[in-house]
């Protein structure tokens, strides 16, 4: 049985579905990559999952329970993270309190995994008395994925984590998913940069029109001639 | 005929019964007096529903607007000071005029003063300089100005015109103060335009309370003289107190009506045109509106001051009816808040709502009061029964239940009936 | 120097005293409008309400018959700011919170605030009519005066002992305040909340608990702030009503949701009211003989007539929304 699965999801913002039956399954040991055209329902299958927006049918189960109509604040103590794409860190906060917003949920000692997370990203550690809406794109980046591990998800979902990052910092950020990956958190990610984050998935979806078109491993995706010349760009 | 058609001749039909029910407690006379007040509080309330029921436009300031109504029918239609007009009072006021003059020039240059190659802090502080020397010049010639009037004349006095001339002039004041807040505080954001508007009002209360040389201020000013007979000249031809009453206001209310049904003619009208369509667009999605090459700003303007010209109709109506115009009498209570249960509870974006709306609520705002009297009684004789000992000061506690029951009004629409009793009609194009 | 003594207790001491009035009342105002988003207008009523809640505790202690060193008003403050907060608790579950579960929008809010506050007023009236209270009628109201230890000053710093006690409190309150926001975790969260609430509800922070401590923290400095003004002037049922726009002045000058920029703005217009109405020819008297012959001073020097002295606020109010709405200080509120 997987970490989550869903199973035909459909779902949107009113009454007008946007996904039309998605499936997917995700382990605790993948990287899970969606990708597809803008419209395709990218994010709106993160944000369905999250209990951001009105799942209409279907079922979503994660970690062996039905949490097709939970909300956020159920979520995260099941074990399940978010990092939105964009206002994902809370500017006028210092880095240090935004990882401690991370760790709301959590009631035990949590300097361990704070750091661990400054570990990751040494950059963080020197800024923490800094307030996050100061720091460059990469940097907010960093403090997001570093608030939603503070939670010690088992799965961490994150959209467009390297949207309007300099190849360094995406390079960076695509490194920590690996290895966040390799720690034992499960990762389902929405990219942009679909050929450079399906080289590491272990699965990727290709979304269209709000429904699965193509799934594999992320090396079957990108020698998919079909895939490589309508989704990928040739 | 549909379920909204049934709604609408339902509840007028209970608005006619209530009335009638109210004429056979309470007596004609009171009923027309009420009924006088009532129609010019709806046309009040119209106003604030071209505001926000068709412009989503926010006032909290309705009570600046009836204040400034009712100012100005004081002073067109109250008899001539000849003290006043015989005395210096006039060329102390044209000094003041001339200050203000002159003050104006300054700050209109200052704001100009980029072109001597001043710009950004140094713009602002010879700014903010001239509105100083502007209101030194302005206070220097003012004080003088209201000192000599008060210690000689009084106050200036009205001009003796017509009453509807007065109500006219009470429409086109508060326009023209309509158009000036509205011209500096229209872009801001709704909570943000509310505590703008209720701060403007608050000044213009002040002022008009302190202004004594102009208002007479806490000293009031009455008799102010109506558009018919009043009792006083039915009297005269013989009619006993009970009929000079009823027909003294019945020929009042007469007037009010024929201005409120031309009003809603003429808005309705303009509701269902182009214009109002071009409105409720900016309404729902200015952003949008706006993109397309409306006029947005513009538009919002207009609304703002149609708006504040009814409110300053009906508050004129209100000071000329009642007699007597008193500053301080004005409470955002009685004359801001109320306004807003009225278009909550009768239906933001409908005039027919607002009519209702405005009619109903201040009937219920007046009738709770004896309503309360005869329950705070009624418990005070079981509690006295019950050797509990009777309930003090009944009467000053009786009046205060009105405005709980108010409160209680508006919050149980907000929850139950956001849209109001009679809701907007939404109008699909086929 | 007397002149100058003058002016301390006339502008400085009215100054400090109006100003912790306004930032207690402001500080509520702001928290609530970042946690929730909509203009509470009902604040003020909730002071006076809190105001009455300490008159009727404060009535049943002194028929107790306990003396105390200090105004029993002030004794039993932190009870009746305990029944306040529970109160905005009420308030909000019955009233505002059935409002935001349909997904009303704030300006909705904000009528609903006013049929709040007129269910206040009429209640606070029918219980306690329309007369003035003080707390005062059972134990003086000690006056403090300093003498200055210089020579030829004749007059003293004065200041009464609920003036004393709003200052201390009003610090006591801030500095609480501070730490709560800073060290707490709850307080953090508020933070977050009214920084980005989506981004704190998808880090699992708990937005119901976080609307609730709002309340009761509003609820209860709103009681703390109308107490301490009854106790300074007297208590009348429209006692904040009245300052409930100043409050909102000092809410916006500090930048609406900014806990710190309220007590900021709080203060700058309590000493803004006081200094435009101090009649400024007192501080020129002393100068007479140096002043050239053409400059006579007046009798009255003020900026404003006293008349207009809550008219300074609403003046600045307005410049402020027109100039800078997100308020004189850094920061910007969405």
């Amino acid at each position: 049985m997987s970490l989550i699965d869903l199973k035909d999801i459909k779902a949107g913002y009113g009454a007008t579905p946007i996904l039309n039956g998605v499936n997917m399954a995700i382990d605790a040991s993948d990287i899970g990559v969606i990708v597809g055209p803008n419209g395709a329902g990218k994010s709106t299958t993160l944000k369905a999952i999250f209990g951001l927006l009105n799942v209409m049918d279907g079922t979503i189960t994660f970690d062996g329970r039905d949490t097709t109509r939970l909300e956020a604040d159920r979520l995260v103590p099941m074990g399940l993270s978010f990092v939105p794409q964009e206002h994902n860190v809370f500017t006028s906060m210092t880095v240090h309190e935004n990882l401690e917003m991370g760790a709301f949920i959590r009631r035990d000692d949590i300097s361990g995994t704070l750091d661990e997370v400054y570990e990751m990203f040494p950059d963080l550690k020197a800024k923490r008395r800094q307030p996050a809406g100061e720091l460059s794109g990469g940097q907010r980046q960093m403090v997001a994925m570093g608030r939603a591990l503070m939670s010690k998800p088992k799965l961490l979902m994150l959209d467009e984590p390297s949207a309007g990052l300099s190849p360094r910092y995406m390079m960076e950020i695509f490194e920590q998913v690996v290895k966040i990956n390799a720690a034992g958190v499960g990762i389902l990610m929405v990219e942009q940069n679909a050929r450079q984050a399906l080289a590491f998935a272990t699965k990727g979806f290709v979304l269209a029109n709000g429904q699965n078109r193509f799934t594999g491993t992320g090396q079957e995706l990108l020698d998919d001639p079909d895939v490589a010349k309508s989704f990928l760009g040739g | 005929m549909n379920a909204m058609t049934t709604r609408y001749i339902a509840a007028f039909i209970a608005l006619f019964v209530l009335i009638v029910g109210v004429g056979m407690m309470m007596g004609s006379a009171f009923t027309v007096r009420l009924l006088v007040e009532a129609f010019a509080f709806a046309l009040i309330a119209m106003g604030l529903n071209i505001q926000w029921g068709f412009g989503g436009l926010f006032n909290f300031g309705i009570l600046g607007m009836l204040m400034v109504g009712g100012f100005a029918v004081t002073f067109i239609s109250y008899p001539v000071n000849m003290e006043f007009w015989g005395s210096e009072g006039p060329l102390y006021l044209g000094r003041t005029l001339l200050g203000m003059a002159i003050g104006a020039v300054l700050i209109f240059f200052a704001h100009r003063v980029q072109r001597f190659g001043i710009t950004g802090k140094g713009r602002g502080a010879v700014i903010v300089i001239a509105w100083f020397i502007a209101y030194v010049i302005f206070r220097s010639q003012m004080d003088p100005a209201a000192s000599y009037i008060t210690s000689t004349a009084g106050w200036v006095g009205g001009l003796g015109l017509p009453v509807l001339l007065g109500w006219a002039f009470g429409g086109v004041l508060a326009g023209l103060m309509g158009w000036l807040i509205g011209k500096v505080s229209l872009g801001l954001r709704a909570d943000y335009l509310a505590i703008a508007t209720i701060g403007i009002a608050e000044i213009l209360r002040a002022v008009l309370k302190n202004l004594e040389w102009l208002t007479r201020g806490t000293l009031t000013v009455s008799p102010i003289p109506w558009p018919v007979w009043t009792p006083q000249i039915y009297q005269a031809n013989g009619a006993d107190t009970t009929t000079s009453f009823i027909l003294a206001r019945g020929g009042f209310l007469a007037v009010v009506v024929v201005i409120v049904l031309i009003a809603l003619f003429l808005i309705h009208r303009a509701y269902l045109g182009p214009w109002g369509r071009m409105n409720r667009a900016i309404r729902d999605n200015y952003i949008a509106a706006g993109s397309m090459g409306k006029d947005v700003t513009g538009r919002q303007l207009e609304i703002f001051v149609f708006g504040s010209v009814l409110m300053g109709i009906g508050g004129a109506i209100l000071v000329s009816f009642v007699g007597i115009y008193d500053p301080s009498s004005y409470q955002p209570i009685n004359h801001t808040f109320i306004i807003w249960v009225m278009l909550i509870v009768g239906g933001a974006g409908n005039n027919f709502g607002a009519l209702f709306g405005g009619i109903f609520i201040y009937i219920v705002w007046m009738l709770s009061e004896p309503l309360a009297q005869a329950l705070f009684n009624a418990l005070s004789r079981f509690s006295s029964d019950m050797g509990w000992g009777a309930i003090p000061d009944i009467a000053s506690r009786a009046v205060q239940m009105r405005v709980f029951v108010m409160g209680l009004v508006v919050t149980i629409a907000l929850r139950f009936a956001p849209q109001g009793l009679l809701p907007e009609v939404i109008r699909r194009k086929e | 120097m007397n002149d100058l003594i003058f002016f301390f207790n006339q502008a400085i001491i009215g100054g400090v005293v109006l100003g912790s009035i306004y930032a207690l009342g402001a500080v509520g105002v702001t928290l609530i409008f970042g946690i929730l988003r909509f203009a509470h207008f009902a604040h003020g009523d909730m002071m006076t309400l809190g105001g009455f809640i300490s008159f009727v505790l404060a009535g049943i202690v002194a028929g107790l018959g306990i003396a105390f060193p200090l105004p029993i008003g002030f004794i039993v403050v932190p009870f009746a700011m305990l029944i306040a907060a529970g109160l905005a608790l009420g308030i909000d579950k019955g009233f505002y919170a059935p409002l935001r579960a349909r997904g009303a929008k704030p300006v909705t809010l904000l009528i609903a605030s006013i049929g709040v506050t007129m269910m206040i007023q009429g209640l606070i009236r029918l219980f306690f009519g329309v007369g003035t209270y003080s707390f005062f009628d059972t134990q003086p109201k000690v006056l403090h005066r300093i003498e200055l230890p210089f020579e030829g000053v004749t007059r003293p710093i004065s200041f009464s002992e609920p003036q004393l006690l709003l200052v201390i409190s009003t610090i006591i309150a801030v500095v609480a305040l501070h730490y709560f926001l800073t060290r707490s975790r709850l307080g953090k969260g508020m933070r977050a909340m009214a920084d980005n609430p989506d981004l704190a509800k998808v880090s699992g922070i708990n937005t119901k608990l976080v609307v609730r401590v709002t309340w009761i923290i509003a609820g209860a400095l709103a009681c703390l702030a109308g107490t301490m003004l009854a106790l300074d002037v007297s208590l009348k049922p429209d006692l904040a009503f009245n300052i409930v726009l100043p409050i909102f002045a000092a809410a916006i000058l500090g930048g609406l949701g900014h806990a710190y920029g309220a007590i900021a703005g709080g203060f700058v217009l309590g000493f803004a009211e006081t200094l435009a109405v101090f009649n400024w020819s007192v501080l020129l008297r002393p100068f007479r003989d140096n002043l050239p012959e053409w400059f006579e001073i007046p009798n009255t020097l003020s900026l404003v007539q006293s008349e207009y002295k809550l008219t300074v606020a609403f003046v600045i109010l307005v410049v402020v929304l027109l100039v800078r709405p997100t308020g004189i200080f850094k920061g910007a509120s969405t």
